[in-house]
């Protein structure tokens, strides 16, 4: 099967460069799964997995809390926030993010503006989705 | 004429200096290393995302209504400067040299009629800007005490910046920091940062055909405006990261030269004291001499 390069950055290190067959990435308007040949396109990422199919197999899983991706016919790059694999996230953590984003949300009030409230709410779904990755791994 | 004891003395003074400095000067260059693997790490996202921004921006900077963080303001009479060196001292020129490049553009900007104010991240540009600027700071950061520069500090830096951009305390944001171009050359370097500058790149790649013909999901305002933000912490945890390579570059070249200058001056001294034991004995004998002779 055709492949293309899949790239995963975070600000903190390149995870992820290398030929791949399918990679399916939690966009923000839902799940979306790229091949090689995709048309051109800027997506924003929610909070959710990054599945990665090599030989017709999933061989990595990854939890991103957002970012971005560039996908393009021959190349996908992904621009996540952070990116753990599955097997590493651990459930604690993740509880104590949650109740962070919780603390923050419930702290939030009218004087804030519809940008700030909007994304402390999308915090709090990401880090929702962290926690029920971390569960289900 | 100092005695022999006095020398002594000296020279185990200096001899303990260079080891001192022999040992800062150890620590600096691994961790020099380690915080050039870290700028080394960080630049393939910094990359990509200028990447999409050149698309991006390209799309959008003509649209009435682009976000502020792009445009800017649109006046240019409030300028804040974002001046970033290290918290620690003993770096030979590293720290005085950018405090100094932020003192010209103060200077340039206040000659102009502008206004200006000051965010400083690191602590010794803030005691050096606060003797001069006290009542244009605007805030400090410090960075001390932290084992390993986190992307979530550069965050922090970037909401305050945000926040500040959004009571309209600012039309033009620009960083100053010392830029990593090898061990032993750092360059003070300014960078603005708001209104955002579009990469060159943009043009070209929209010229070249179909290829950049990119679709948004969502539309491209909203990508922006959480892209706007995430840029603006790139850049900056870029300069932490730069200038924390280059903090310790610059302190290694210091310590190697201390340590330098320490061997010269043992040198030196032991030079000085043997010269002025060789004296002492030439006078014992001459006495001896004398008095025999006398006998």
């Amino acid at each position: 099967m055709a492949t293309f390069l899949l790239e995963l950055v975070s600000p903190e290190r390149l995870l992820l460069s290398r030929q791949v067959e399918m990679v399916t990435i939690p966009s923000l308007e839902g799940d979306m799964g790229v091949l090689a040949g995709h048309a051109p396109m800027i997506v924003a990422l929610r909070g959710g997995t990054v599945r990665v199919q090599e030989n017709g197999a999933e061989t990595e899983v990854l939890f991103v809390p957002g970012g971005f991706a560039e996908v393009s016919p021959d190349r996908c790059t992904i621009l996540a926030d952070e990116a753990t694999p599955l097997a590493s996230l651990s459930r604690g953590e993740a509880e104590r993010r949650l109740a962070e984003a919780e603390a923050a949300f419930a702290s939030i009030g009218a004087e804030d503006t519809p940008e700030r409230r909007e994304a402390v709410m999308n915090r709090v779904l990401a880090m929702r989705s962290m926690r029920d990755a971390a569960q289900a791994a | 004429m100092p005695s022999l004891k006095d020398l002594r003395g000296r020279i185990n003074s200096v001899k303990s200096t260079r080891k001192i400095t022999q040992a800062m000067k150890m620590v600096a260059a691994a961790k020099l290393r380690r915080a050039q693997s870290q700028a080394e790490a960080a630049r393939p996202y910094a990359e990509r995302m200028e990447r999409i921004l050149a698309s991006l921006g390209q799309a959008v900077a003509t649209m009435p209504g682009a976000p502020r963080m792009l445009i800017g303001t649109g006046a240019d009479r409030v300028h804040l400067l974002v001046v970033v060196t290290a918290d620690r001292g003993l770096a030979g020129p590293f720290n005085t040299n950018v405090s100094r490049l932020a003192r010209n553009a103060v200077r340039t900007l206040e000659a102009e009629g502008k206004t200006v104010r000051i965010l400083s991240v690191g602590r010794k540009g803030a005691n050096f800007l606060k003797r001069e600027f006290a009542s244009r700071m605007a805030g400090e950061i410090s960075l001390l005490g932290k084992k390993r520069i986190e992307f979530a500090d550069a965050e922090a830096v970037a909401d305050r910046i945000v926040a500040m951009l959004e009571e309209g305390g600012f039309d033009v944001c620009t960083l100053i920091y010392n830029r990593f171009r090898s061990v032993i050359n750092q360059i003070p370097t300014e960078q603005r940062l708001i209104p955002a500058p579009i990469p060159e790149g943009g043009a070209q790649v929209a010229a070249t055909g179909p290829q950049a013909m990119y679709e948004y999901e969502p539309a491209e305002e909203e990508i922006l405006a959480t892209l706007l933000p995430r840029n603006l912490a790139i850049q900056i945890y870029r300069a932490l990261l730069e200038n924390n390579a280059g903090f310790y570059g610059s302190q290694m070249n210091a310590m190697d030269n201390a340590t330098r200058n320490a061997g010269e001056m043992i040198d030196r001294l032991t030079l000085n004291y043997n010269r002025t034991r060789q004296a002492n004995i030439t006078r014992e004998l001459i006495e001896i001499i004398s008095g025999a002779e006398a006998v």
